[in-house]
């Protein structure tokens, strides 16, 4: 599979959704629980890709341009379109760009791991990049804003304490072809929206290709599975294949780790996050 | 800000140089013997710091007082926000306690609704709507219904009321006047229709609403999800029972979740007197007459063809006989 789904926005599927009320929601999410917590700025790893300049523009339209700390961090197979694509991206919104080629350490490292395989390689850089978002967020005095959208974190398609990890992540709960959908409504830069996403850890790869199967067809099952709670029968009735459906049940079965903090063995009569349970806004 | 014909509205203790002069014609005059202003205090509370919340509420009641209002109506547990989970007991008033008294002293001159964790001398910790007037607490309603399902866990923190109760609401008992007669609702209790029922049954010229409804659903070609829900509630209960229905939600966001505001008055023929309130915190002030009910309960005498006696005698029919719900 090669091609980028884009969402009909003539069709109103159970994934439309209202980008302006969208918008508005989490710009009012991004404003408010970062300046309540005593900040007013944000930095967040700018790849080129649509789901870290939509970020990007939520985070502009909440706090202001100068608020907003974009970090390009490439490797040197990195592509040259992700850099202009992200460049782009700064100019649209009026954002300067903050530069850290990730090429030295992640070399020197990988140096004296000649086995690593892609996928190694590729997690490293990813928490890399996730390291260098949270050194620089001290110096900026800035929370980090995340960039996973719902059809990632739940097919596990991230890597774990790398671009996983955020202080808080506005796109969380749009599936990825809403995510397009508002990137349209941001007025986002055409190539930005209209390139097939990609990871871009090694050269060539698609998320689709490597995911097999198109970000509309899973966005899809993933509603009819997650949100509507449809039985598998349910779903069979719908049309999704059944190899389809047990392999995207399997994904987030098995990812389910990757969405909780770590487990803790209980000792006492309260333990964090079972029976020590707090809000994270609280005294805010 | 807008003024409508017969309300006004403006950010609570915030854009003072932006306010409109009242309407001479509406809020601030002398109006009926039966009239009151109802302000709808629509805040952001901070969670789990009930010191600033009490200070903000004193704030906003002197506020609305100044601004003519009779009783101002904050959300569901304005004084302590939402998603407290284990901060429960921590937030708790008993009807003793000092910020309940402060409150009190406050609520002389003007009536006042607050919500809070209200804990009984069993230690039980109750999701409560206060009433004061008169510089004295004068009714309580526990929320009978607790949501424990999807994005709600109330049942695990707090106990369960089991009483809706209509009272007098005094309303700036200075003034000689018929008293109004209140009933209050919070939330979930309005999910379920025999509590307004219940109270109107006891007799209510007003249903006082209360809630922290979280934003959900923003599916395109519908209104708000959460939104639709309340707008056909308040009519329906409006126009059903007759009576007027003040409904106030909080705005804000907790860990995430927004809460959509939409705070509005409705009319007892099930018209919406003021428009629904966006998602950011606002004061808004509107005449209600309690000549309006009478009128509207002589054109459409529903509650005096209630038929009680046959609401009672199914009810006893379906206790000896259960359906399988």
């Amino acid at each position: 599979m090669s091609t980028t789904p884009k969402p009909n926005t003539s069709d109103v599927t159970p994934l439309a959704i209202d980008a302006d009320l969208v918008t508005d929601l989490l710009v009012g999410f991004l404003r408010d629980e970062v300046r309540k917590v005593g900040y007013d700025r944000v930095v967040l790893g700018l790849s080129g890709g649509i789901d870290s300049a939509v970020t990007a523009a939520l985070a502009v339209r909440a706090l202001g341009a100068d608020a907003v700390v974009p970090i390009l961090m490439p490797y040197r197979t990195s592509s040259g379109a992700s850099t202009a694509d992200a460049l782009a991206v700064c100019a649209s919104l009026g954002m300067e760009p903050v530069t850290v080629n990730i090429t030295p350490q992640i070399d020197a490292y990988f140096s004296g791991q000649p086995d690593a395989d892609r996928h190694r390689r590729g997690n490293k850089m990813a928490r890399e990049r996730m390291s260098i978002l949270y050194d620089l967020s001290w110096k900026h005095r800035a929370l980090v804003a995340g960039t996973s959208n719902k059809t990632e974190l739940l097919l596990g398609y991230g890597t774990i304490h790398g671009d996983m990890a955020s202080a808080l992540n506005p796109l969380g709960d749009l599936y990825k072809t809403q995510v397009f959908t508002v990137a349209a409504h941001l007025g986002l830069p055409t190539q930005v929206i209209n390139k097939q996403p990609s990871a871009d850890l090694w050269q060539g790869q698609s998320d689709e290709d490597e995911l097999g199967f198109s970000y509309a067809a899973v966005d899809a099952l993933l509603y009819a599975m997650v949100d509507e709670r449809r039985s598998s029968a349910e779903l069979r009735g719908m049309a999704f294949d059944d190899a389809f459906v047990t392999d995207v049940s399997r994904r987030v079965r098995e990812s389910q780790y990757k969405r909780r903090p770590p487990v803790i063995a209980k000792l006492g009569t309260r333990t964090i996050d079972r029976d020590f349970r707090y809000p994270r806004d609280w005294g805010h | 800000m807008t003024v409508s014909a017969a309300s006004q509205r403006d950010s609570p203790s915030r854009g003072r140089g932006q306010r409109a002069d009242p309407d001479p014609t509406t809020v601030g005059a002398e109006g009926s013997p039966t009239d009151m202003v109802v302000a709808l205090a629509q805040v952001a509370p901070r969670l789990g710091d009930l010191a600033t919340n009490v200070s903000r509420h004193l704030a906003v009641i002197g506020e609305a007082a100044s601004r003519g209002a009779d009783c101002v109506v904050f959300p569901e547990l304005s004084l302590t926000g939402y998603f407290l989970k284990d901060l429960v007991p921590e937030c708790a008033l008993r009807v003793g306690s000092d910020e309940v008294a402060a409150l009190a002293a406050a609520s002389a001159e003007i009536d006042s609704v607050v919500g809070c964790v209200l804990e009984s001398d069993e230690a039980r910790f109750f999701n409560a709507a206060l009433y004061f007037s008169g510089g004295r607490l004068h009714a309580i309603h526990r929320k009978v219904y607790l949501p424990t399902y999807g994005l709600f866990d109330e049942a695990r923190y707090f106990a369960q009321g089991d009483t809706f109760r209509a009272f007098k609401a005094p309303v700036s008992s200075a003034h000689p006047r018929r008293p109004w007669r209140a009933g209050m609702l919070i939330c979930e209790d309005m999910w379920h229709p025999s509590a307004p029922g219940l109270l109107a049954r006891g007799g209510v010229d007003l249903f006082v609403c209360i809630s922290a409804s979280p934003t959900r659903g923003v599916g395109r070609g519908s209104a708000l999800g959460s939104a639709h829900s309340y707008d056909a509630m308040t009519r329906t209960y409006a126009q059903l029972f007759t009576s007027y229905l003040v409904y106030c939600n909080r705005v804000g966001y907790e860990d995430g979740v927004n809460f959509w505001g939409g705070s509005r008055v409705v009319g007892p023929d099930g018209a919406l007197l003021t428009d629904p309130a966006g998602r950011d915190e606002e004061l808004i002030l509107h005449r209600l007459d309690l000549a309006a009910i009478r009128r509207t309960r002589i054109a459409n005498p529903l509650l005096r063809d209630e038929r009680h006696d046959v609401h009672d005698a199914e009810t006893e029919h379906l206790r000896r006989n259960p359906t399988r719900d």
